[in-house]
């Protein structure tokens, strides 16, 4: 890690602090990925709700032309 | 300069028939710009959509439309939708791209409203989806860049610059940034390899298809730094930065950031704020191998010898920002820079402890997580249908159907903007750019403009023989503060161009 360590005043606990404008709502949520890894079961439950059902049909027929 | 500047964002989007891959996209993409558009009661400019106010005929047309390829040579026969080309009411422009629609977003001067326009543009194409989904099978639309089979398609940048910057700056300055900044800007792929011939994953929808520094194509050999020139403004002062590496971004603070950490490495290079060479030794292969590297510590060589992973380089910029910003705006630093600032310092702080921590910021730190999930349930490796399927519904536009906008539905992502704001600039053009002009006079005056673009309107005025083109030249004219009271006391576009012409005579 060279040589940028002066310039890295904002660690995110203290980052928003001077920050009065309708910006971020939320750098300072905490409890972020404690939570993940024990709900990541419910957002795989609600996403398997959604999913195509066949999936290697799916990904075959999702063929495109070349754009930009 | 800041964050601050002309700046846009174009999307093609991925289009599909569910169940019927042969469909011929180019139809489909008319189909997808007119359906929304005739639903606006707009014109399209090569389609002469008569019947586009009564309501009735509106519906046949929905089901004309949902009948899709199978009706291809009836439908060329009665106009050809492929030339689909309509601008809106927000200022932007919805037209079909060869075989994609493509949105491209109104100039806005902020990176936050360039957040807001993006996603009301994703919003159109959902709109239009739903209309079309009206005949089964419909029509689908994914906000991504790839098939995952050898195919990409661009979401681009647009930065307005001045023209007395050499190129050869932006080159030397830019081309380090863009190799580091997928790090955040990614949306995450599954495959490695244009084709995705190696199983994996990857930081990147684009990186991929990548094979030289720099160059004027887009669609083959596509340059890291593009070098079109086309400003749509006054070319002697201006140029249009045209930014095609990026990817289409769906977290609001990645998308942030990547307008607006882009626009002040920008600004610093106009600003010659920039005193070190970063220059990559082998930039096209370092691009493919940072975003083939999710642990984000694979290293990058500088020319100078150094070597520094892509957080690290970012770091280096922002530290330049940090003491450009400070030497220039010391303590007077506007909320939009202010607010790029401090998220660049966030994400980039959060990837080097553990990029896991960025899944409310970064879209392919989320998707990631969504895929391991995954494998570890299910028991599932990285060749499996079920992850390319995934990757690629992640970005489907339709609200139930999308899996990024059920996880923004269930909380999990830093929303920047609201939803209501992204509403309002479906309709309402950004106030401060020549976009408000362009927009209002569609709104206002639709049926006596006969065409509109980014540098000028045309109006066809009732009585009139010829005829009559506003120019539009200059990017920061024809905002709300100097025209709306105009357009208030305008009535029609007669009034409009007569008030114009004795203001400016």
């Amino acid at each position: 890690m060279p040589s940028q360590e002066q310039s890295r005043p904002q660690r995110r606990d203290d980052a928003p602090d001077e920050a009065p404008e309708p910006t971020p709502a939320a750098p300072e949520a905490t409890a972020r990925k404690e939570n993940l890894d024990s709900d990541i079961d419910s957002v795989l439950d609600e996403i398997d709700g959604v999913l195509e059902s066949n999936a290697e049909e799916f990904v075959r027929g999702f063929v495109q032309k070349g754009g930009q | 300069m800041t964050v601050r500047r002309v700046m846009g964002i174009e999307t093609e989007y991925g289009i599909s028939v569910p169940g019927d891959p042969a469909a011929n996209p180019m139809i489909l993409s008319g189909q997808v710009v007119n359906a929304y558009a005739s639903a606006q009661g707009i014109r399209a400019a090569h389609a002469s959509w008569d019947y586009a106010d009564e309501a009735p005929l509106r519906d046949a047309r929905g089901f004309e439309m949902g009948r899709g390829a199978a009706d291809a040579s009836q439908l060329t026969d009665e106009e050809d939708p492929t030339l689909a080309n309509v601008v809106l009411t927000n200022g932007a422009r919805l037209y079909v791209d060869h075989a994609h629609p493509e949105y491209s977003s109104p100039e806005v001067t902020s990176p936050r409203a360039a957040v807001a326009f993006d996603r009301a543009g994703e919003a159109i194409m959902a709109e239009s989806v739903r209309r079309l989904s009206q005949v089964p099978p419909g029509v689908n639309l994914y906000k991504n860049n790839t098939d995952g089979k050898g195919q990409s398609y661009g979401t681009h940048e647009n930065y307005l610059m001045r023209r007395e910057t050499p190129f050869t700056d932006i080159v030397r300055h830019l081309v380090p940034f863009f190799v580091a900044r997928q790090v955040v800007t990614g949306s995450g792929r599954v495959g490695i390899g244009m084709d995705s011939r190696t199983a994996g994953y990857q930081l990147s929808q684009r990186s991929d298809f990548f094979e030289v520094e720099v160059g004027l194509e887009t669609t083959l050999k596509r340059p890291i730094i593009n070098t079109r020139d086309e400003p749509h403004a006054v070319a002697d002062l201006y140029r249009r930065l045209h930014v095609i590496i990026g990817d289409a971004n769906h977290c609001d603070v990645a998308n942030l950031l990547k307008l607006g950490t882009t626009s002040l490495v920008l600004a610093m290079i106009e600003d010659r704020a920039i005193d070190v060479d970063l220059t990559v030794a082998r930039p096209v292969a370092t691009l493919q191998a940072v975003s083939h590297d999710p642990t984000c510590t694979s290293l990058i060589e500088l020319r100078d010898g150094t070597k520094l992973t892509a957080v690290q380089l970012l770091w280096r910029y922002h530290a330049l920002a940090e003491r450009y910003l400070k030497s220039r705006y010391a303590g007077e630093l506007d909320s939009d820079t202010d607010e790029v600032m401090r998220w660049w310092a966030i994400v980039l702080d959060r990837l080097e402890r553990d990029p896991r921590e960025a899944s409310r910021e970064l879209d392919w730190v989320a998707k990631q997580q969504v895929l391991q999930g995954y494998i570890d349930r299910d028991g599932l490796d990285w060749t499996d249908s079920r992850l390319r399927a995934i990757d690629i519904q992640w970005s489907d536009v339709r609200p139930d159907k999308g899996i990024f906008h059920k996880l923004r539905a269930a909380g999990r992502f830093e929303e920047l903007v609201t939803e209501s704001a992204v509403m309002e600039a479906v309709h309402e053009p950004p106030h401060d750019t020549r976009a408000y002009f362009r927009g209002k006079c569609l709104e206002k005056y639709p049926d006596q403009i006969a065409a509109a673009s980014w540098d000028s309107v045309i109006f066809d005025i009732p009585g009139q023989t010829s005829l009559q083109r506003v120019p539009m030249l200059e990017p920061l004219r024809g905002t709300k503060a100097a025209v709306g009271a105009l357009f208030d006391r305008s009535p029609d576009a007669a009034t409009l161009l007569r008030e114009l012409a004795s203001a400016s005579g």
